[in-house]
C-alpha cells in the first residue's frame, strides 16, 4: 500500500489522475459515501415535501404560482452546465490544465445564471404573489427543498472557483485532479437533484 | 496546543473519550437528580419545569453527547490497528468530527446557563416543542446543538467506512475482519443512512420555531406526525448505531477470554448486516399509538418481531464460543459476559413491546423506560466498560487494575438490576414515564425508592472507575503488546501504546484473527508485507478547531436572531445575521485556508522508527 505521493513521472500525469494516490481513492470513495447520505438528506425534504404539497391553507396553490417556461429555461442551464462539467473531465484526462480551467468556469458561469433565475423566482412569489416562507405547510416546504438545492449550487459554485484557483496556483496535480473530479460529481448530483424537483414539483405542481 | 491540532486517531480517541466521559458525568448527574425527586411520593425536590429539562437533557445527554462519543473513542482507537493501517481515510476530517461534536456538545449544554434547557423530551414531539409550548430558548439549543453535534458524527462515520474500505493491510480480505472493525463498519453505514434524516427533521423544527415556517403547526397546513416519522426514521437505527459496536466489543472480548475462536464468524457478520437492514424497517414501532390504522401497526410490528432472528443467531454464537471455553474473569470479561442475560432480557421486553396491542398498555409507562435502558445500559454501558477495560493497556500502555474492575462490575451491574428491573413493575402498575411526581399509597413508593437507591450505587461504580484511571495512570506504562496474553487481533501484534506510525512494516493478513494465527504458527511477530520504509504522516491543523468555533457562532447567533436584547448594537448584530456571518465567514475562511495552502505532511524515515510506542 503506496502512502506516499506518487509524483507524475516527468512531468506527464498518469492515464487516470484522481484514482493515482491513495489519497486520491480515498476521496472519491468519500465522496460517493457523502452523495449517499445526500440522497437521504434530499430524500426526507422531498417526502415532507409530497406529504405537505396540499396543504396551501388558503394561501397560493402550485397551479397558481408556478410559470414553467422560467423553470424550464434554469433547467436547461443546468443540464448544460453538467455537460460542460463533462468536457471538463475529459479535458483533464487529456492533461489540458486550460482547456480544463475553461470548462469549469463556464460551469460556475452557468451555475451563477441557474441561480440567478432562481432568486428572481423566489422574489416574485415573495412581492407579487403573497407567498412566503410563514404563508402554509406548502410554502414552506417549497422554499426549503428548493432552497436546499439552490444552496446546494451555490456551494458548489465557491467550491469549483476555488478549485479553478488551485488549478493556476499549483497547476493540474495527481493532488488536484482528485478535487476537480469530485467537484463534478458533486455537480452532476445536484444536477440529477434538480431533475427530481422538476419532475416533482413543477411538473407535479402544473397537472397534479 | 499539540491536543488542539492533532489528526491521529489515536489521540483524538483520547480527547473523544476525555469529552464523552465528561458529558457522560452530567448526564449521570441528572439521572440522580432525576430518582431523587422521584424517590418519594409527592417530593418537590425539583420544580416541574426543571425535572421536564432534566429528562430531556439527560436522555440526549446520554445518548449523543455520551455514550455516542465513547462508541467514537473506542472505534478511533481501536479500527484502523485492527485493520493493519498506518491511519485513517481522512484524519482532517477525523478531527473535524470530533470538534464539530465538541462545540455541538457544548451549544447544548450552554442552555442551563443562558435561560432554560430543552424540555420537550429527548423525541421533542410537535407540538410540545413548538414555540407555542416552549417558550425558552431551550428547543433551540437542542435543534442547533444536535445540529452541529450530528454533523460531527456523519463525517465520522464517513472516515470509519472510507477507511475499512481502502486501508485494510494486504490479505484483510472483509469475511477475515475483526468483528470490532465489521460492526463499526455497518454502524458507520446506518449512521451515514439515518443522521441526514434527522438533520432535515431539526432543520425543519429551526424552520417553524425561527422562521415561522408551518412544518408541523396544524393552524398553518402543518403535520405534527410527521415529525415523528422523520424522528423514528432516523431514531429507531439510532438504537442500533448503540447497540451494534457493543456487539463487537462483546464478540472481541468472550473469544480472547475463552482462548476460542468466535462461534459462527460469517453468521455473525451476515446477523450483523441483516440487523441493520431490518433496523430501517421498523420505525413505526415508536408510533402504534398515533393512529396509524392496523394495516400499518401489524406491519411493523411483524418487521420489529423478525429482529429477534439475528440478534438470537448472536447470542447464541456467544454461549457457544463459551462453551467448553478456558473461561478467565478478568474484569472486561465479566462485563462481557453480564452483557449477554442483560441484554437478552432488554430484547424480550423489546418483543413484548412490538407487539402493537400489548404497546397500548405499556406505552410511555416506566415497562418502556426499564425496556431502552436494559438494552442501552445494561448492553452498550456494559459492553462499552469491557471494551475500555480490554483496550486500555493498548491505549495508554498500563492494564487497569483488576481488582477495581471487578468492584466496579459488582456494584454498577447490581444497582443496574436494582434501578430498572422494578421499572418493569412499575410500569406495568401503571406509573407514568416524564411523570414529575406520584400520589403516596399506589404501590409505587417502594418501588421507587429501591430504584433510586440502584442509581446511587450505580454512581459508586461509575466513580470506582473513575479511581481506577486516577490510579492507574500514576503506575509506569509498561504493558506489553500483548497484556492479556491471548489477544488475536492485530492491534495486540504492535508496542502498547502504539508509535504514531501504528506499524513500521504493514503486516500480511493470512486468515481470520490474524496475530492469533502467527501465535500458532509459532512466531511471535507478524510478517510483514512491506520492506521498513519511509512512513508518509499527516501534519498537524488548527483549522478542524477553528471551523468548529465557526459554527458553534453561527449556531449561537442564529438562536438569538429574533430577540430583543434591549440594546441597540446587540439587536443590530443579531437581528441582522451579523453573527452568523461571522461564524460562517470564519469557517468558510478556514476551509479556503486549507484548500489553497495544501499541506503534504512529513515523513518519518527508518532510523527515527524506534520500538517504543509515542506517549498520548
Ligand atoms: C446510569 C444510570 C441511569 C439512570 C439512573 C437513568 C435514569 C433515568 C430516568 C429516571 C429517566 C426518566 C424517565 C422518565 O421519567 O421518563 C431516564 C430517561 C432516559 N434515559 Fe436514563 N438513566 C441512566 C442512564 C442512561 C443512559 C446511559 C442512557 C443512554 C445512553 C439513557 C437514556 C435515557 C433516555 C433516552 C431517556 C428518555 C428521556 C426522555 O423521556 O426524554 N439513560 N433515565
Ligand atoms: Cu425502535
Amino acid at each position: 500500500m503506496t502512502t506516499s505521493h506518487a509524483e507524475p513521472v516527468d512531468g506527464k500525469l498518469p492515464h487516470e489522475p484522481e484514482k493515482a494516490t491513495l489519497e486520491g481513492r480515498n476521496k472519491l470513495v468519500g465522496f460517493w459515501l457523502f452523495l449517499g447520505g445526500e440522497t437521504v438528506l434530499f430524500g426526507t425534504l422531498f417526502a415532507t415535501f409530497l406529504a405537505l404539497r396540499g396543504q396551501t391553507n388558503d394561501g397560493p396553490t402550485a397551479n397558481e404560482l408556478f410559470h414553467l417556461p422560467l423553470v424550464a429555461a434554469a433547467t436547461f442551464i443546468l443540464l448544460v452546465s453538467s455537460l460542460t462539467s463533462v468536457f471538463a473531465i475529459q479535458a483533464m484526462h487529456k492533461g489540458k490544465r486550460n482547456a480544463l480551467a475553461l470548462w469549469l468556469s463556464i460551469t460556475v458561469v452557468l451555475g451563477l445564471g441557474f441561480l440567478g433565475l432562481e432568486i428572481y423566482e423566489f422574489y416574485e412569489y415573495v412581492k407579487h404573489k403573497e407567498f412566503g416562507m410563514t404563508t402554509s405547510a406548502f410554502s414552506s416546504a417549497f422554499y426549503t427543498l428548493v432552497g436546499f438545492h439552490g444552496a446546494h449550487v451555490a456551494f458548489g459554485i465557491m467550491w469549483i472557483g476555488l478549485i479553478i484557483g488551485q488549478l493556476f496556483r499549483k497547476g493540474l496535480t495527481v493532488v488536484t485532479a482528485p478535487k476537480v473530479y469530485v467537484s463534478a460529481m458533486y455537480w452532476h448530483f445536484i444536477d440529477v437533484v434538480w431533475v427530481f424537483i422538476f419532475t416533482v414539483v413543477y411538473l407535479l405542481g402544473k397537472v397534479g | 496546543m499539540d491536543w488542539i491540532t492533532t489528526v491521529d486517531h489515536k489521540k483524538i480517541a483520547v480527547l473523544y473519550l476525555i469529552a464523552g466521559g465528561f458529558f457522560f458525568g452530567i448526564g449521570g448527574i441528572e439521572a440522580i437528580l432525576i430518582r431523587i425527586q422521584l424517590m418519594k411520593p409527592m417530593n418537590n425536590f425539583v420544580s416541574a419545569q426543571v425535572f421536564n429539562e432534566l429528562i430531556t437533557m439527560h436522555g440526549t445527554t446520554m445518548i449523543f453527547l455520551g455514550v455516542m462519543p465513547i462508541i467514537f473513542a473506542v472505534m478511533n482507537a481501536v479500527v484502523p490497528l485492527q485493520i493493519g493501517a498506518r491511519d485513517v481515510a481522512f484524519p482532517f476530517v477525523n478531527a473535524l468530527g470530533f470538534w464539530t461534536f465538541l462545540f455541538g456538545g457544548l451549544l447544548l449544554n450552554l442552555s442551563w446557563l443562558m435561560g432554560g434547557a430543552p424540555d420537550a423530551g429527548w423525541t421533542s414531539y410537535t407540538p410540545l416543542s413548538g414555540s407555542e409550548y416552549s417558550g425558552t430558548h431551550g428547543v433551540d439549543f437542542y435543534t442547533i446543538g444536535l445540529q452541529i453535534a450530528g454533523l460531527g458524527t456523519l463525517i465520522g462515520g464517513i472516515n470509519f467506512l472510507a477507511t475499512i474500505i481502502t486501508m485494510r493491510a494486504p490479505g484483510m480480505s472483509y469475511m477475515r475482519m475483526p468483528m470490532f472493525t465489521w460492526t463499526t463498519f455497518i454502524t458507520s453505514a446506518i449512521i451515514l443512512f439515518a443522521f441526514p434524516a434527522i438533520t432535515v427533521g431539526l432543520v425543519l423544527l429551526t424552520f417553524d420555531r425561527i422562521l415561522g415556517a408551518n412544518f408541523f403547526d396544524v393552524a398553518g397546513g402543518g403535520n405534527p406526525v410527521l415529525w415523528q416519522h422523520i424522528f423514528w426514521i432516523f431514531g429507531h437505527p439510532e438504537v442500533y448505531i448503540l447497540i451494534l459496536p457493543a456487539f463487537g466489543i462483546i464478540s472481541e472480548v468472550i473469544p480472547t477470554f475463552a482462548r476460542k475462536r468466535l462461534f459462527g464468524y460469517s453468521s455473525m457478520v451476515f446477523a450483523t448486516i441483516l440487523i441493520a437492514f431490518l433496523g430501517f424497517m421498523v420505525w413505526a414501532h415508536h408510533m402504534f399509538t398515533t393512529g396509524l390504522g392496523t394495516v400499518a401497526n401489524a406491519l411493523f410490528s411483524i418487521s420489529t418481531m423478525l429482529i429477534a432472528v439475528p440478534t438470537g443467531i448472536k447470542i447464541f454464537n456467544w454461549l457457544f464460543t463459551m462453551w467448553g471455553g478456558q473461561i478467565r474473569f478478568t474484569a472486561a470479561n465479566l462485563f462481557a459476559v453480564g452483557f449477554v442475560p442483560t441484554f437478552v432480557m432488554g430484547g424480550v421486553t423489546g418483543v413484548m413491546l412490538a407487539s402493537a396491542p400489548a404497546d397500548f398498555q405499556f406505552h410511555d409507562t416506566y415497562f418502556v423506560v426499564a425496556h431502552f435502558h436494559y438494552v442501552i445500559v445494561g448492553g452498550l454501558v456494559l459492553g462499552l466498560f469491557s471494551g475500555l477495560h480490554y483496550w486500555w493497556p493498548k491505549m495508554f500502555g498500563r492494564v487497569l487494575s483488576e481488582t477495581l474492575g471487578k468492584w466496579t462490575f459488582w456494584t454498577f451491574m447490581i444497582g443496574f438490576q436494582l434501578t430498572f428491573f422494578v421499572q418493569h413493575f412499575l410500569g406495568l402498575m401503571g406509573m407514568q414515564r416524564r411523570i414529575v411526581t406520584y400520589l403516596p399509597n399506589q404501590d409505587f413508593d417502594l418501588l421507587n425508592l429501591v430504584s433510586s437507591v440502584g442509581a446511587f450505587l450505580m454512581g459508586v461504580g461509575v466513580i470506582l472507575f473513575l479511581v481506577n484511571i486516577v490510579i492507574t495512570t500514576r503506575k509506569p506504562a509498561d504493558a506489553p503488546n500483548d497484556p492479556w496474553e491471548d489477544g488475536r487481533t492485530l492491534e495486540w501484534s504492535i508496542p502498547s501504546p502504539p508509535p504514531e506510525y501504528n506499524f513500521k512494516q504493514t503486516p500480511l493478513v493470512r486468515g481470520i484473527d490474524a496475530y492469533w494465527k502467527e501465535k500458532m504458527a509459532g512466531h511471535t511477530e507478524m510478517t510483514p508485507a512491506e520492506p521498513v520504509g519511509s512512513i508518509h504522516m499527516p501534519s498537524a491543523t488548527p483549522l478542524p478547531f477553528v471551523m468548529s468555533v465557526g459554527i458553534f457562532i453561527a449556531g449561537l447567533g442564529l438562536m438569538f436572531s429574533k430577540d430583543d436584547f434591549g440594546n441597540a448594537f446587540m439587536n443590530g448584530l443579531f437581528n441582522n445575521y451579523i453573527v452568523v456571518i461571522i461564524g460562517l465567514l470564519i469557517t468558510f475562511g478556514a476551509m479556503a485556508l486549507r484548500s489553497l495552502y495544501d499541506d503534504h505532511g512529513w515523513h518519518i524515515e527508518p532510523e527515527d522508527q524506534d520500538e517504543k510506542g509515542v506517549r498520548t
